[in-house]
């Protein structure tokens, strides 16, 4: 049981801090963009949300199969395929969650508006400098809720991990996926032990959450 | 030339800015007009932070032409918006030093003498009232030692007490500051304490024959000074 538990703890922790890097310029991008069309972006990243995790699960395995265009770039550095593997799952758990990442960092940048930038700027920081010493800091309260959002959703997922992980013991093996196993096989002894831990942990990841949102509706720091 | 030698024009959704003007080495230059006349897009265009065809020379240096644009990071302005601004992440003495160690100014004491903020230096921007968040604004605009300063109505959304505490600081500033300062604002009174010229401003344009002396213009209600402008706009177009 401990390694299944540790497994799914790295893949949601390398999960989130992967995912948040990746989503950071996205958002950035769609806070600050006018044009319409942005929101065809915007609606790309979301999408995740409502696709039946088979369907995002069929297309991320054929992405990552060893006979995909885009292993085949990888093919020099000694990679065949991701299927099946930890990385691919860290990499289908990143798609998965992209939105629940996206959406908060979003909303961080844009409620700070365009002031704090300009103000930066004629306090002679240049637009990057400004980004990490102005930007990034008054958005944490929406990193925070990212990293949480992305930490249990990833945690929670099923379908995907299934689907591209296979659910080999030690490697690609998480918690919801050994509490079907658990479940077909008739151990609802060891299957409620594993659940409610979830149950336990997933209300204490919300709670934190609402309690995040609380403050910054007083306005604490 | 000496000062402050600026001409903006160009279209901004539907708004267009036709502005030519000039900054005398020093003292205080109060532009005043009715709102929505351009005042905050031309002090927008001298800062760099928005970008419309024309030409910025200050103290005899480039700021912009056909070739030339200084981002506004590379711009020695300084610029205190009608809300403080501050930085909520940082103490007062953080907003300070953000601009100071950019500039590489290594001494604040001077600033934080002349605007008496070291009381305030240790606390949260949070704990502010509205004239103290003022002067730790034009405080951090000073550090960075600018060139030009520029100031969009400052003192507009303080109430009367927080007002007269501020004003001043602004005369004390007014005495020791050996740049232009460009000041936006609606009030008379400020004016007439703070001003020693005064541009007019309407419908995108600066009104010629700017350079009216301190006190003249400000004994006018905002309507005549408007009405004023808007006949020297007029006398300025037909020859």
């Amino acid at each position: 049981m401990a390694e299944v538990v540790w497994t799914t703890l790295k893949l949601a922790g390398l999960t989130t801090v992967l995912l948040l890097i990746a989503a950071t310029p996205i958002a950035w991008w769609l806070s600050r963009r006018r044009a319409w069309w942005k929101e065809i972006v915007a609606a790309i990243t979301t999408l995740p949300i409502i696709l039946p995790p088979s369907v995002l699960g069929f297309y991320l395995l054929i992405c990552i199969a060893p006979q995909s265009p885009l292993m085949g770039l990888l093919h020099p550095f000694g990679i065949r395929t991701l299927a099946f593997t930890f990385t691919g799952l860290v990499i289908g758990s990143m798609v998965y969650s992209l939105p629940f990442a996206v959406q908060p960092l979003r909303n961080a940048f844009e409620a700070m508006g365009p002031r704090p930038m300009e103000v930066a700027a004629t306090l002679r920081a240049s637009p990057l400098d400004a980004f990490f010493t102005v930007a990034l800091p008054l958005a944490r309260r929406g990193f925070l809720t990212a990293a949480i959002l992305v930490f249990a959703h990833t945690i929670g997922e099923f379908g995907v991990v299934l689907m591209i992980g296979g659910g080999i013991p030690g490697k690609t093996e998480v918690i919801s996926v050994r509490i079907y196993q658990q479940v077909e096989a008739l151990q609802y002894g060891e299957a409620h032990k594993l659940a409610a831990g979830v149950v336990a942990f997933s209300f204490a990841a919300l709670l934190a959450m609402l309690l995040i949102d609380r403050g910054a509706e007083r306005g604490a720091p | 030339m000496i000062g402050v030698e600026g001409r903006f024009a160009g279209s901004l959704g539907g708004f267009r800015l036709d502005a030519e003007f000039h900054l005398e080495p020093t003292g205080i230059t109060a532009l005043s007009g009715a709102s929505g006349s351009g005042k905050t897009t031309l002090l927008r265009c001298i800062a760099g932070l928005t970008r419309l065809p024309g030409k910025l020379t200050v103290g005899g240096e480039v700021w912009q032409d056909e070739q030339v644009f200084l981002p506004p990071h590379r711009r020695p302005v300084g610029v205190v918006f009608q809300e403080a601004s501050l930085f909520s992440h940082l103490s007062v003495r953080g907003n300070l030093e953000y601009g100071a160690r950019r500039a590489k100014t290594v001494d604040l004491d001077e600033t934080i003498e002349l605007l008496g903020l070291a009381p305030l230096l240790a606390r949260s921007t949070g704990a502010l009232s509205g004239g103290e968040r003022q002067r730790v604004a034009l405080g951090r605009a000073l550090v960075t030692r600018p060139r030009l300063l520029l100031m969009d109505e400052p003192l507009s959304s303080l109430d009367a007490g927080a007002k007269a505490e501020i004003l001043p600081y602004l005369e004390r500033l007014h005495r020791t500051l050996a740049i232009p300062l460009l000041y936006i604002s609606h009030d008379a009174g400020e004016i007439a304490r703070l001003a020693d010229r005064v541009l007019l401003m309407a419908a995108g344009k600066v009104a010629p024959g700017e350079a009216a002396r301190r006190g003249e213009l400000a004994s006018l209600t905002p309507a005549e000074r408007d009405a004023l402008a808007l006949a020297a706009l007029r006398a300025g177009l037909t020859p």
